[in-house]
């Protein structure tokens, strides 16, 4: 890691800090662990931050990653196929970082993965290999408690989900546990490319916003630039992770270009790849 | 229970967040209508007149003096309307769902026994029903697809993972996200986020209500032991409940060892697992080191599924269960002498606790008595038998 640079929620919040003046939400693409192979990620973070990515997460496969849809599940089994674990996952991390990636990173999983590592060593390990964030869609507030502190003790965030079902009341207590950016999840369903960003969606932000003063990263169905111009004004940052894997696994054998050219479309600025 | 619907350390709700609100809203109306004696009388008149509520005990008279040993008992959830006793939650789940003003339920089904309750209930009172069933599972459990099919719901084929129960409930939690509105997810054993290990608790504890009522009128006595399969455990959290402050009473579980234990083709959880989270409960699970489910096995759908109610977990640890294993091969054993010996064809997911209950009842000798729930009629698994080539092959 590259001294003096901060970590953790303060990476995050420089990060947003930074962001560019017309209010157009910041990127941060979703990758799969060992998707397409077993050594891309590290190269696909650093292409996200070439093209001008916010943050990255980084997904640790799941063998049953319910909160998933049909592309997030396919590209979390190939990993795994291909031997995929937490420990190579956080490792990936760790190279990308070597190899100078400077943006924020989150790692994103399931708790049964973190609780076969261990809460803590989970926590120290993410610490080492310069992860600054944590998000985990099967941990409501309730059963969070733990790793919250975990990350905590190890200068890391705990970024927690809301979604358009969370009543405003749970939201504030819920964006009270949470660093680095809330979590809104855009629809009622699973992850996966949809048509166009909805009204839940919309109203869900401006409820976050009534609660915190953390930045709001919308996720689940943003796929195209024209959704992130629509978005401009009302959140911080969008999270596309299955539109980008679609573009990965339809592509040919630079997975980074792709990613840097499907990056670059969203924001705007370069041909959509 | 203590805090946060947990059995000691087991259990928990670890849903997304898209959830939280209907698993509250689910324990709310869960608390509010078994308070309410018109819900408990209106499902207690549906397990009588429907059902076919109680069911008899009926001792083994030729399987009894085979053994030499303790009495053995059968439950007779077999004789429950639809053939086993997934009917009792069905009933339960969807006159709450009705209660709460969800038009549209779902199921997730293993071997097929569940879907076909719930689809039999949604038909008596005209609602939507989606069954989610493991590809493999629709093969190997076809007539109850075309049952399902003739009570009007609709089976989505799973063709995710290992395409057998596991994936078909990541399908129905799926379903469930998306449309949780309208959508009621009916789960089929004590597994799944609090509140439902509690709900289908309520909802099997009739059978051991039974028993143990029965026993007592026509012995005098409780049984020695009390004996029942464990895939999820509903069963067996439903005969065991009502025994559990009867410390002399031995509860028996049995999980599948498919192929045997030292293959790696099982589905002990309980036996061969160690905890963690699948389908929103921690409870003990068979996965690899790094935390991966590990596919299961087991000649019995209705037996092959990762997991374990997490009641089940705080039992093991507490000691107040047993919890062993049964191989294919002996299941099949003990499904064929009990066709052979008392007229009775049994599930094959029973008939893994009809042999243990054989085996138990050599152990303990006459004077004594084995319960054996027999959780479902085996008409479903004649296929699966006949396929083996076991048409009387097997000597009883």
């Amino acid at each position: 890691m590259t001294a003096g640079l901060p970590v953790g929620p303060a990476r995050f919040a420089a990060a947003f800090a930074a962001r560019a003046g017309d209010g157009r939400p910041g990127i941060i693409p979703y990758v799969t662990a060992g998707f397409p192979g077993p050594a891309d990620t590290a190269p696909l973070l650093l292409a996200c931050q070439r093209a001008g990515s916010l943050a990255a997460e980084v997904g640790i496969p799941f063998s049953d990653p319910l909160a998933d849809g049909p592309t997030i599940q396919r590209t979390g089994w190939r990993a795994l196929e291909q031997g995929m674990t937490p420990a190579r996952a956080i490792a990936q991390v760790a190279e990308a970082r070597t190899a100078g990636l400077t943006i924020p990173v989150a790692v994103m999983t399931y708790i049964n993965p973190v609780l076969a590592v261990g809460v803590e060593a989970f926590a120290a390990a993410c610490a080492r290999a310069g992860v600054d964030g944590v998000i985990v869609p099967d941990l409501p507030a309730e059963e969070a408690a733990a790793l919250a502190a975990a990350l905590a003790s190890h200068g890391l965030a705990h970024i927690p989900l809301v979604a358009p079902t969370t009543p405003t009341p749970r939201v504030a207590r819920v964006a009270a546990t949470a660093a680095g950016f809330v979590y809104c999840v855009s629809v009622t369903g699973t992850t996966g490319a949809r048509e166009s960003v909805g009204p839940a969606a919309l109203d869900l932000l401006e409820r976050v916003r009534s609660v915190t003063a953390l930045p709001r990263a919308l996720g689940f169905g943003i796929s195209r630039p024209e959704h992130v111009e629509a978005l401009t004004g009302r959140c911080e940052a969008v999270v596309v992770g299955s539109a980008l894997l679609d573009a990965i696994a339809r592509g040919g054998d630079d997975p980074g270009a792709i990613a840097e050219r499907f990056i670059r479309g969203l924001r705007g600025v370069g041909v959509v790849g | 229970m203590t805090a946060a619907g947990r059995f000691g350390i087991y259990g928990g709700a670890y849903v997304p967040e898209t959830l939280v609100p209907a698993v509250e809203e689910l324990e709310a109306a869960m608390t509010e209508a078994l308070a309410d004696p018109g819900f408990v009388a209106e499902l207690d008149s549906w397990l009588h007149d429907y059902a076919g509520r109680p069911t008899p005990l009926t001792l083994a008279r030729r399987l009894t003096a085979d053994c030499a040993g303790a009495e053995i008992w059968l439950k007779r959830e077999d004789l429950v309307h639809t053939g086993a006793h997934k009917l009792n939650n069905a009933l339960g789940q969807v006159l709450l769902a009705r209660r709460m003003g969800k038009t549209r339920i779902i199921a997730e089904t293993g071997a097929g026994q569940h879907g076909v309750a719930v689809a039999t209930v949604c038909a008596c009172f005209g609602l939507e029903c989606v069954v989610y069933m493991g590809r493999e599972d629709t093969r190997r459990q076809a007539v109850n697809v075309y049952r399902m099919g003739l009570l009007g719901a609709e089976v989505r084929p799973v063709d995710s993972g290992s395409r057998t129960l596991k994936d078909a409930t990541n399908e129905a939690i799926r379903d469930w996200v998306t449309n949780v509105q309208n959508t009621h997810y009916v789960i089929g054993s004590v597994v799944g986020p609090h509140p439902y290990p509690t709900l289908v608790r309520r909802f099997q504890r009739v059978i051991g209500d039974e028993a143990r009522a029965e026993a007592l009128r026509r012995w005098g006595a409780l049984p020695d032991s009390v004996v029942a399969c464990v895939g999820g455990g509903s069963n067996a959290i439903g005969i065991f409940t009502a025994f559990i402050e009867d410390e002399d009473v031995e509860l028996l579980g049995v999980e599948a060892a498919g192929r045997g234990i030292g293959t790696g083709e099982h589905a002990a959880s309980l036996v061969a697992g160690r905890p963690g989270v699948l389908h929103g409960a921690y409870s003990y699970l068979l996965q690899d080191e790094n935390g991966q489910v590990r596919e299961t096995h087991s000649i019995s759908a209705g037996l092959d599924y990762p997991g374990v109610g997490p009641e089940h977990s705080a039992l093991r640890d507490s000691e107040r269960a047993r919890y062993v294993v049964c191989t294919d091969e002996e299941a099949l054993r003990a499904f064929h002498r009990l066709c052979r010996m008392e007229g009775i064809i049994p599930a094959l997911e029973s008939s893994h606790a009809l042999a243990v209950a054989e085996r138990r009842a050599r152990e303990l000798g006459p004077g004594h008595r084995v319960l054996v729930c027999l959780s479902g009629r085996g008409d479903k698994d004649i296929d699966t038998v006949r396929a083996i080539g076991g048409s009387g092959s097997v000597a009883p």
